[in-house]
């Protein structure tokens, strides 16, 4: 591939290298990956049949959602509330377990043993989509919304835990040092030394998980989880699409809301 | 008084970065540390207040042995010896205030200390230490938000207010200015006269080590190699203490001291 022959007269030529340099690699992964895909797509049953018909039905629906139905304007309202609920509480119940975890899980101030229980609460926080906990919340402890906030806090957990142990590793140690050279208790050293180095951050990603949770509240309560999502569900199951897409356009437009609103806060302090 | 003898720090496994070190300091002088980056100065001052932890030897700090100190004596041993820092360590996003309460710290129960109810004699000492290097007009303002040599001004403060027994300042001025830097070195030395307070500076520029301190250490790869007074320093002390000699270099040159900056 590399031909060297530069002399003093031709202009000398440079291309970029390729970005994986063994040929046979490169072009084993290429065809490999067509064939791979080629044969997915010729295996997989489309059925052009049934897709048609599906299509008629998705018209059908469209055609009964419109025009939006905000008649029964109370229900939806009950239903966003709680769902505003469920952000909140989940949230700060999230927060409020997030901190010391992430503290446990922060390699340069917990000692190993502790690290690694922190960094296990974490993985499991993280190991399934807040769809699924929502299931075994629903099951465990009944339709409505204390399966929801239990299902949004352990999300919390997952995100907010982790990013700030991130934070804490990353930590001017110099601080930390001076603190613990005058004498200042454990304790004490963490709540001067480190909280305000990741204050910033911890407001921010507060902010960014009420946000968060307002938008997978709606999800969960698709399950059985309570909030707006029930709302949502039931409109589905009694056939009102006029009614369900009056609710879905208000969840797009208090989402919206609250991306603005906590984008120009994150703004303002990150 | 401060006595270390037979002090030793090893990285790992490697060659020592302090060998068999012997140093006395009696009260209420300032001493200069010199040497070349990687002669173990910041290990020394460090080991004093445990920052590092020494391999063996001793030290002394009027009469307390501060190697063997565990958990909640070497705490409260720590209360006592001052440190300021090169890069000034102040917690960026709190005020001048409550950094230089951060040096009593140490004194104060836990609740007040969460709750930020620091005590009124401790508020007092701060203005009058703060108005003494001129600050205090920025009692309400964030570290971040001064200088330099404002910042400086805090660490020495903070340090002050730890009332300790002596203070260690691991090359305090070379993150200012010149003209910043000596009026820190100015005000350490004047500090030291009036509180009566022995003072161990690392240093860089030799020429504020002779205008400010009664007395100059040189260290080369961990051993003391110079102690005189700074009329004492001439270009052979010089030249062996920034040279070194050739037997050192072949024993101690690839291991550089993790810690000096």
């Amino acid at each position: 591939m590399s031909s060297n022959t530069t002399t003093a007269t031709t202009p000398r030529q440079w291309r970029k290298a390729p970005f994986i340099a063994n040929p046979w690699l490169r072009w084993g992964l290429l065809i490999g990956f067509a064939i791979y895909a080629a044969w997915a797509i010729t295996t997989l049953p489309f059925d052009w049949a049934r897709i048609s018909e599906g299509m008629e039905r998705a018209a059908r629906i469209f055609g009964g959602a419109f025009p939006p139905n905000f008649d029964r304007g109370g229900l939806l309202l009950k239903g966003f509330l709680e769902s505003l609920q469920i952000a909140i509480l989940s949230t700060l119940l999230g927060l409020a377990l997030s901190v010391p975890i992430a503290f446990m899980a922060a390699r340069n101030i917990a000692p190993l043993p502790i690290y690694l229980l922190g960094r296990i609460l974490i993985i499991v926080a993280r190991s399934f989509h807040p769809v699924i906990v929502a299931i075994l919340f629903v099951k465990a402890v009944g339709f409505g919304p204390v399966a929801g906030i239990l299902t949004l806090t352990i999300y919390s957990i997952g995100f907010v835990a982790k990013m700030l142990a991130e934070r804490i590793e990353e930590i001017d140690w110099g601080q930390v040092e001076a603190l613990r050279s005058t004498g200042t208790g454990t304790f004490t050293v963490l709540q001067f030394g480190v909280l305000p180095q990741i204050m910033p951050r911890q407001i921010g990603l507060s902010i960014y998980q009420l946000d968060s949770n307002l938008r997978a509240s709606a999800v969960v309560g698709i399950v059985g989880a309570g909030g707006i999502g029930s709302t949502l569900m039931n409109a589905f199951g009694r056939y009102d699409y006029d009614f369900a897409l009056a609710i879905t356009l208000v969840i797009i437009a208090v989402i919206l809301v609250s991306e603005a609103i906590s984008g120009r806060i994150r703004k303002n302090i990150w | 008084m401060l006595r270390i003898s037979r002090l030793v720090k090893r990285y790992g496994n490697g060659e020592p970065v302090l060998k068999d070190l012997d140093l006395e300091v009696p009260g209420e002088s300032v001493v200069s540390i010199i040497g070349a980056s990687g002669a173990g100065k910041s290990t020394l001052l460090r080991c004093i207040n445990r920052l590092v932890e020494p391999t063996s030897g001793s030290i002394l700090l009027n009469d307390l042995e501060l190697t063997t100190l565990k958990r909640e004596n070497l705490r409260k041993a720590r209360r006592r010896i001052g440190m300021i820092f090169q890069g000034f360590n102040l917690v960026d996003r709190l005020t001048v205030m409550e950094n230089v309460q951060c040096g009593r710290l140490g004194y104060i129960p836990y609740w007040r200390a969460a709750l930020r109810r620091y005590p009124a004699e401790d508020i007092e000492r701060a203005f009058q230490l703060m108005e003494r290097v001129g600050i205090a007009h920025y009692a309400n303002k964030r570290a971040d938000e001064l200088s330099g040599g404002e910042r400086q001004r805090v660490g020495v403060v903070r340090a002050l207010m730890q009332d300790p027994d002596i203070l260690l300042a691991d090359e305090p001025t070379a993150s200012l200015d010149p003209v910043t830097s000596r009026q820190i070195m100015e005000l350490l030395q004047r500090l030291a006269n009036e509180l009566h307070l022995p003072v161990l500076i690392n240093i860089h520029n030799v020429s504020e080590a002779k205008e400010f301190t009664q007395r100059i250490v040189g260290m080369r790869f961990g051993r003391i190699i110079f102690d005189g007074k700074p009329d004492d320093l001439d270009q052979d002390a010089m030249d062996s203490v920034y040279s070194g000699t050739s037997e050192d270099k072949k024993a101690s040159a690839p291991d550089t001291d993790k810690v000096a900056t």
